[in-house]
């Protein structure tokens, strides 16, 4: 089994984007970065321990980063590693293609 | 205290497969950051940042606040390419360079101190992951991202 240090392989990231939890974290930090373990904990029906335990998968994948500030330690969303996905498999020219389809897709469903 | 720190500091990270003094002279020397960095060619002194655009005007004309090649850089940002951006206060780029097993670096962004500055925040988030999508793709394969 190949081993990579964190955040270095896909496997990683769809593993931890696998979980509908740890998508609900990634969401909430989406909505407003930068939140302590007792704010996201706060806003989940679950125990401290079970956001610690996302937390460190989210983390491991790279796709959260938890920096000190003074006594507490603050959860940002990196959104680099589903950049990186995005732009192995959609490049420049398929790009403009894509992103109007999103949008389409997001204004029909906003309006219906 | 909290809210504010959220919505005023960006954080990217991502691995590279190159060694400290590449990203370093990636980050810092016009050659490089001209293939990745929206064409602009940035130098980056012990005292100055200066960033010129394809057209030589000026993007980015800040004060270098820390320099440790090739670990750490921290430099002032005003978006001087649009002058409602460049209207807005100054805010501050952290970037830290730490090596990994394996030949791997881990870089790490922070774009931070955007209270006096909510467009430049807007504006800069999706481009941060373009920049540092194309340094990684230039470091690794030795060629700009494609297209």
């Amino acid at each position: 089994m190949v081993t990579y240090s964190a955040g270095m392989n896909d496997d990683a990231v769809f593993k931890a984007l696998a979980d509908p939890t740890r998508r609900h974290l990634l969401d909430r930090l989406h909505e407003r970065d930068g939140r302590t373990l007792s704010e996201l904990e706060s806003e989940l029906e679950m125990s401290r321990f079970g956001v610690m335990k996302h937390l460190r998968v989210l983390e491991a994948a790279g796709l959260v980063v938890a920096l000190r500030s003074g006594r507490e330690k603050l959860h940002y969303l990196n959104p680099v590693p589903i950049r990186l996905i995005h732009d192995r498999w959609i490049d420049k020219y398929t790009e403009g293609h894509v992103s109007a389809l999103a949008r389409l897709k997001t204004t029909l469903e906003d309006t219906a | 205290m909290t809210t504010m720190t959220a919505t005023t500091t960006q954080v990217y990270q991502l691995f590279i497969r190159a060694t400290p003094e590449q990203i370093w002279e990636a980050i810092t020397t016009p050659e490089f950051t001209v293939q990745y960095f929206y064409g602009a060619r940035i130098e980056v002194t012990g005292e100055r940042y200066l960033s010129l655009g394809p057209d030589d005007s000026v993007w980015g004309d800040d004060q270098v606040l820390e320099f440790d090649p090739p670990r750490r850089l921290v430099h002032g940002w005003r978006s001087l390419y649009s002058p409602e951006l460049a209207a807005e206060k100054a805010s501050r780029v952290t970037w830290e360079i730490e090596p990994q097993d394996g030949g791997y670096c881990m870089l790490r962004v922070v774009h931070d101190q955007l209270e006096g500055a909510p467009m430049t925040a807007e504006a800069v988030s999706g481009g941060w992951m373009m920049v540092l999508s194309g340094l990684k793709t230039l470091l690794e394969t030795g060629k700009p991202l494609a297209g």
